[in-house]
């Protein structure tokens, strides 16, 4: 009977359990203490949250980019970040021209704004679609390590070359006047930036309008298709390239999308802007289960909240100086707490050790 | 015989080949394409600022600029290009002259077509002013390219020398083989020594005569060796065996002396030395769990960084925690040892990952443990954001070790630990079942490795080194910030490992060389430095997976198949024979 049990219970296994615990208790009691402190009202919890849910669905934007790639090719697009800072980072000169021409008044800002997110989401998606062709396509059928390798060189190469052509400097984008200030969430008394209604309400429109692609249309469902299985999906008349470039092309347009959403919140490009986004939107992806479009959309959202709560609520609770600073870490924590104890993510298939 | 080509626009299909009579196809296409190229490939340099931060270092004084030998080498790619591709697409040997004149047009086509995209550039530069959008399009940089001559006159010679170029290139490929590679020797060799000597010595470019001289020279003795290599060959081979195995330990005994020397060359090349040393230490390391184990690790620079810091609070009088300060030869033990230990206990949640998850988790460490270092939260331990200072120096009886000159020995000496320890395990058991891990982690479990083992094992001694090098460059520097154990340190080693070639151990040598080495020398191009890395990752894993020092057996992994389809089909029916060769790599070659 013990000698069963000594069986099931490997090392590794009990220290990972041991290491799981461990964590749970800190968060609980790093959250209790912080709320028997009482230094946050609930009008505060409320701000981080919608702050959450606003940097979530940009989270969730990109993230989707990393689902799609990775449930086609299988590989980790890691040149994404990029391809979500390039589109914001081109459109900021069509938004300056925009804005002198005027159409960011009062009354004309929907038009300004449209221009400048169209422009962005072709850029990124230009990227996207070069990327593929030139670094990827000819890659398919290489070991595994080297398109990721590849990715990793591509990355580096599009952010130092936005460095190089346009400088390090941070550039500010022009303010929209009718977006600036708060009000009430309609039908409610909660206060919330107008920015953050906007893209909170704009994302997640961009997320049905997704969702619906991927479960309803042809296209998407070859791409459903692809991803189970490419050399059956040819078999059955799809063309598997046309459909990795579609997907490449769909990942890039929201990555743009996200990149003017990230502008509206803080108004700044910056050739560096891509890299912590990506990541992060990458730990949402494995969070809702990679390859899983509604996971990824979920993941997104979670990783957002969790984000702008964690520090308040548990660090702070521990005494903490600075928390915010470990901001940046709590999502790499929760990555790799995820691929321990749920490598399949919140809806996903196992896919950590068995397809990649 | 008459002569016939046959005009095309675009490339000719197989069908067309077919249907040839015995004209030779020339497709418009192709030098113009290959002059697109090259070109927009200038174009994108002068837009980075390459071009123009470059010009201030001479190569030849007065006559050329490095930064228009970097325009010069964008012309004669684009010559190149279109020049071979007309000759392969003609079909035809290089010692048949009906295609001569065709391929001077080409390059001098493609050379235009270069050259025109940069006036282009300058017209409009210098008419608008693009500064708002592109930083580096500035007046200096326009100046550079018409060659200080300005507008009109400047374009016109710009162009001249496009063509010029393309000619010129088309005229060496039609030289026999023996003369082309003399003469490319030399002229490439004089951009070497021009830079080396600018570099370390003058700061200026060579004096005309003396390129003059070094063409000649380096040509003639190209030229001589390689008319006579067979006979200098033959003779070694007809030495006894003991004469020839003296001949080989004298040249070891030589160049390990000249690498003894090295330091004495100056403080500055001797600090080169030693970061070139120190990511030989690190590329060593990797070099186990990318190349051996294949287990990509991101997150590197955390055990460089723990290396360094263990090194930082043992030894520095300023941290007062710890209640004792320890001399660096005291400390070092433990911060290989802290390392190693990370490398276990970081390795152990990670187990059952592969791949991209690997890869991602691992950035993730190395980012979680940056960001820790440089919080507030463990600032009284070790001093985050202000790092820590006076670290101590190595001490070996009466002599201290506190210039770059000293450290270079010891760093020496770790690297050649360190190599010795990667070369014995690699064809040991253990070396063989890492090497098994990458192949195939089922069936290397199913042939009884015991994976975990085996994973932490590679994980531990990648650590160590790390940690080594970690304290090495705590010591270097004498002071240390979290800034200094940024993600792009691990890239860095990473591309260390790659360039060099995975698996391979004299790679690391040559890949630190390259990519820590060179950069050093081309200061100019400093910001540049990563943009350079990540084209060489790129190009690199689609024209070079095995890296430049390849070891043998991923060499026959990546390119078994083209050497056994062509081993099959030079025993085949003719049709195999021209199948394989039109055949793209099959590995690599994807979905053409």
């Amino acid at each position: 009977m013990l000698q069963r049990l000594r069986r099931q219970l490997s090392g590794t296994m009990v220290t990972m359990w041991l290491i799981g615990l461990a964590i749970l208790a800190v968060v609980v009691i790093g959250t209790i203490r912080t709320l028997a402190m009482g230094h946050y009202t609930g009008a505060d919890w409320l701000d981080l949250s919608i702050y959450g849910i606003a940097q979530g669905s940009i989270y969730a934007l990109i993230a989707l980019g990393y689902t799609l790639v990775y449930g086609i090719l299988r590989m980790i697009n890691f040149a994404h970040s990029e391809v979500f800072m390039s589109g914001p980072f081109i459109a900021y000169f069509v938004a300056v021209a925009v804005d002198n021409a005027g159409l960011m008044g009062d009354s004309n800002w929907v038009i300004g704004l449209l221009i400048v997110m169209l422009v962005a989401m072709l850029v990124s998606t230009t990227v996207a679609v070069l990327l593929e062709r030139i670094a990827y396509r000819p890659l398919r059928r290489a070991p595994r390590l080297v398109p990721l390798i590849t990715a990793i060189g591509a990355s580096f190469f599009l952010q130092y070359t936005f460095l190089g052509l346009f400088g390090s400097g941070i550039r500010g984008y022009p303010e929209i006047e009718a977006l600036k200030g708060r009000m009430m969430i309609p039908g409610t008394n909660v206060p919330i930036l107008k920015t953050q209604l906007l893209v909170i309400v704009a994302a997640f429109f961009m997320l049905a309008i997704l969702y619906i692609f991927v479960q309803r249309t042809k296209m998407g469902k070859a791409m459903q298709a692809v991803s189970e299985d490419k050399d059956a999906a040819a078999l059955m008349g799809i063309d598997v390239d046309r459909v990795i470039v579609v997907t490449f092309v769909v990942g890039g347009a929201l990555a743009g999308a996200a990149g003017i959403f990230y502008v509206l919140l803080f108004r700044q490009v910056h050739f560096f802007m891509g890299f912590f986004p990506g990541l992060k939107a990458f730990t949402a992806a494995v969070l809702g289960g990679i390859g899983n479009v509604t996971g990824a959309m979920l993941g997104g959202l979670f990783l957002g909240i969790a984000e702008s709560l964690f520090p308040n609520l548990v660090l702070d609770g521990l005494g903490i100086p600075a928390p915010y600073q470990l901001k940046d870490a709590l999502a790499f924590v929760l990555l790799v707490l995820v691929l321990i104890f749920r490598p399949t993510g919140i809806l996903g298939e196992r896919l950590a050790a068995k397809k990649a | 015989m008459q002569k016939k080509i046959r005009f095309s626009w675009a490339a000719p299909t197989e069908a067309d080949l077919a249907t040839t009579d015995q004209a030779l196809p020339f497709a418009w296409s192709t030098p113009i394409l290959s002059g697109v190229t090259g070109g927009g490939l200038a174009v994108f340099l002068s837009l980075l600022g390459m071009v123009e931060v470059s010009s201030g270092r001479d190569i030849i004084s007065d006559v050329l600029s490095m930064g228009q030998l970097l325009v010069l080498l964008c012309l004669i790619y684009a010559g190149y290009r279109a020049v071979t591709q007309t000759s392969s697409l003609a079909g035809v040997g290089d010692d048949d002259k009906r295609i001569a004149p065709w391929l001077l047009i080409a390059g001098a086509l493609a050379g235009l077509v270069s050259s025109a995209l940069l006036a282009i550039l300058v017209l409009i530069g210098t008419t608008v002013d693009l500064t708002d959008f592109f930083i580096r399009a500035t007046p200096n940089l326009f100046n550079v390219l018409t060659l200080g001559m300005g507008a009109p006159l400047g374009l016109l010679v710009l162009l001249a020398i496009g063509a010029l170029v393309g000619i010129l290139v088309a005229a060496a490929y039609l030289l026999p083989g023996r003369i082309r590679l003399s003469i490319v020797l030399g002229l490439g060799l004089i951009p070497v020594i021009a830079i080396l000597h600018s570099a370390f010595f003058s700061g200026s470019g060579l004096s005309l005569l003396a390129a003059v001289i070094i063409l000649l020279v380096v040509a003639g003795a190209s030229y001589a060796w390689s008319t006579s290599q067979d006979t200098v060959k033959a003779r070694v081979a007809d030495l006894s065996p003991t004469r020839q195995r003296g001949m080989r330990i004298g040249a070891w005994v030589a160049a390990g002396l000249i690498v003894l020397a090295l330091p004495l060359l100056g403080a500055y090349p001797a600090d080169i030395l030693d970061m070139i040393g120190l990511y030989a230490l690190m590329g060593l390391g990797l070099n186990i769990v990318v190349g051996f184990a294949g287990l990509l690790d991101l997150g590197y620079v955390a055990f460089f960084a723990l290396g360094a810091y263990t090194m930082g609070v043992l030894t520095s009088p300023e941290i007062q925690w710890t209640g004792f300060t320890l001399t660096f030869w005291e400390a070092l033990p433990f911060a290989v040892g802290v390392a190693t230990l990370a490398g276990i206990v970081l390795g152990i949640p990670v187990l059952g990952m592969r791949g991209d998850y690997l890869a991602i988790v691992t950035l993730g460490f190395g980012e979680i443990i940056r960001l820790v270092f440089l919080s507030d939260w463990l600032k009284p331990y070790i001093g985050g954001s202000n790092g820590i200072t006076r670290i101590a120096k190595p001490v070996l009886g009466p002599i201290v070790l506190n210039n770059q000159q000293g450290l270079f020995y010891p760093i020496l000496i770790g690297c050649l630990v360190v190599a010795f320890i990667a070369l014995r395990s690699k064809n040991s058991r253990l070396g063989r079942a890492w090497m098994a891990i990458r192949e195939d982690e089922d069936v290397a479990q199913a042939m009884g490795i015991d994976l975990v083992r085996t994973k932490l094992l590679a994980f531990a001694t990648g650590a160590a080194f790390a940690g080594l090098a970690g304290a090495f460059f705590a010591t270097k520097l004498t002071s240390i910030y979290p800034h200094s154990f940024h993600l792009l340190v691990s890239i860095n080693v990473l591309c260390v490992v790659i360039i060099g070639g995975m698996g391979s151990i004299p790679g690391m040598v040559v890949g630190s060389l390259a990519l820590v080495g060179l950069p050093e020398i081309l200061r100019e191009f400093s910001e540049y430095r990563l943009l350079m890395y990540g084209a060489a990752l790129v190009l690199m894993m689609l024209y070079r997976p095995e890296g430049l020092l390849p070891e043998a057996r991923r060499r026959l992994e990546l390119h078994g198949d083209e050497e056994q389809a062509k081993d099959v089909s030079a025993a085949d029916v003719p049709t195999r024979t021209a199948a394989a060769a039109a055949g793209t790599p099959a590995v690599l070659g994807g979905d053409e």
